[in-house]
């Protein structure tokens, strides 16, 4: 199909014109709201069948994606920053009911000091939530997760939430080239939706969401647990079948000239694309450097990123978020997955872009560089006046 | 403590099968037990309709007893009765 631009968040809801879900329940929030003012306005055009609901607040939408998702309803919403904070309590509530809501998650600091801008708290302050975490580098990706995450969350072995997330403005707000899929193919793809049980089927009438006690509710912990060691294997089936469609493969985490390379810096995001063209540059100086973008968070893929890194001199982690008191969110995981590891490589860590502070190359050249000539501390902060 | 493994279980903490609230003896809760004393009680039914776990039985339109199996103590019917016929006593042992 020919390529068309918008920015990430038209992108997305055109990815939501083509999958037409039941129910879209959603209140608008910086830098999410085109996503939802666009598709609103495909609903009243009658574009799309799509029962949409504006609600009074995000904690409210994602109940009323609650309910939808457990009648029976293909269900997505999306949210960034205080927005994602306001849902916290009901997260857990969708994802402890192990339901399949599919929501965008436009990545955004998040208040105090107030700030609308990039980075990636939002979604960290989530991690444990139990929802599948995926995140996108440009329009392209964010339109091609958001096709590929209905049916991950909706697969049987899976049924759980998905957050797809999206750098706020820098994907959501600028204008790409990008390849969507026509109609049909995206429609055939995602297919009908099924579900289990529903609280609509009065043949089979059941209680979503009952009272759990101690003698039940570890168990059902448990089986969340055990639902999203299911979810890589699904994540990787589902790419392949797209990339049958589009031509574009997508892995959870994906190295870029590593084969040779003695030191690579791993991001997620937009930032992802940038230390791509860094790697060019430096590989152009005779520079033997790589990078890698993770693209799955929650599950995170330890055994993967392990495999990928192992025996090389120096890795630097690049974290647009902070454990305040600890260190970035993606570093423990990372020296997590390297403990049994026969070869470690140095690991460091570089909190960066924080309230959406840009990302210069040059900075990120001096990251490779650190890594060259092992200087820069375990944790660093890359670009902050100290 | 229940059995069953977290394999076995329906996801999510559904329940389903239907009316299982029956088999689920809310009447363990219980510190305290009504009794009615039968000579003040009118058969007006207020403790019936206040009941939350539908544990005041009745047969041909009068109040006949409590169902101990699932009530749980709470006393609202010794509140709400005008008679004042219901009174809660300890549970012993
Ligand atoms: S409320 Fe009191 S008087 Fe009325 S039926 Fe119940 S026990 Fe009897
Ligand atoms: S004590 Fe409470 S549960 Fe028991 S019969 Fe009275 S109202 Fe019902």
């Amino acid at each position: 199909m020919k390529k068309i631009a918008m920015n990430g968040d038209q992108a997305i809801a055109l990815s939501w014109k083509q999958i037409e879900p039941d129910v879209v329940a959603s209140y608008p929030i910086t830098p999410q709201t085109i996503i939802v003012e666009t598709f609103s306005e495909y609903v009243a055009d009658g574009l799309v069948n799509t029962e949409y609901i504006c609600a009074e607040s995000e904690h409210s939408a994602m109940s009323v994606c609650i309910g939808a998702s457990a009648s029976g309803a293909r269900t997505a919403t999306a949210t960034a920053s205080a927005g994602l904070a306001f849902m916290w309590e009901v997260l857990y509530v969708a994802s402890g009911m192990r339901l399949p809501i599919v929501m965008v998650v436009a990545n955004r600091a998040l208040s105090g000091p107030i700030n609308i801008h990039c980075d990636h708290s939002d979604a960290m302050g989530a991690r444990d939530s139990g929802w599948i975490q995926l995140f996108g580098e440009n329009v392209q990706e964010a339109y091609d997760n958001s096709i590929m995450s209905f049916r991950v969350a909706e697969h049987m072995d899976v049924r759980m939430p998905m957050m797809t997330c999206l750098d706020g403005f820098i994907v959501t707000h600028s204008l790409e080239r990008f390849e969507p899929l026509p109609d049909d193919v995206v429609k055939s793809f995602v297919g009908p939706f099924k579900y289990r049980r529903s609280l609509l089927d009065f043949k089979n009438p059941i209680t979503m969401g009952p009272f759990d006690w101690t003698d039940y509710y570890f168990e059902h912990k448990y089986q969340q647990v055990e639902a999203m060691k299911r979810v890589t294997p699904v994540v990787n089936s589902v790419a392949k079948e797209y990339s049958k469609i589009s031509g574009r493969d997508y892995q959870i985490i994906e190295p870029y000239k590593l084969e040779d390379a003695d030191y690579a810096v791993l991001a997620m995001g937009s930032t992802a694309g940038t230390l791509k063209e860094m790697v060019d540059e430096l590989r152009a100086e005779g520079k033997k450097v790589g990078s890698i973008k993770l693209r799955l968070f929650r599950p995170f893929p330890h055994a993967e990123l392990a495999k990928m890194i192992e025996g090389l001199k120096g890795v630097a982690i690049m974290d647009r978020a902070v454990s305040i008191g600890a260190e970035g969110p993606i570093f423990p995981e990372a020296r997590s997955a390297l403990y049994e590891a026969k070869e470690r490589p140095r690991l460091t860590n570089y909190v960066y872009g924080l309230g959406g502070r840009d990302i210069r190359p040059e900075e990120l050249k001096y990251v490779f560089n650190q890594l060259i000539h092992k200087e820069g501390d375990t944790v660093n902060y890359l670009g902050v006046r100290k | 403590m229940a059995n069953e493994k977290a394999s076995e279980l329906p996801e999510g903490g559904m329940i389903i099968e239907a009316g299982s609230s029956r088999k689920y003896l809310t009447g363990d809760w219980r510190s305290k037990r009504p009794e009615c004393d039968e000579l003040k009680c009118t058969n007006c039914l207020i403790c019936w309709i206040y009941c939350p776990d539908n544990s005041i039985i009745v047969k041909d339109g009068k109040r006949v007893a409590f169902r101990l199996t699932h009530c749980k103590g709470c006393g609202i019917c010794a509140n709400q009765c005008p008679a004042k016929a219901i009174t809660m006593k300890d549970e012993v042992g």
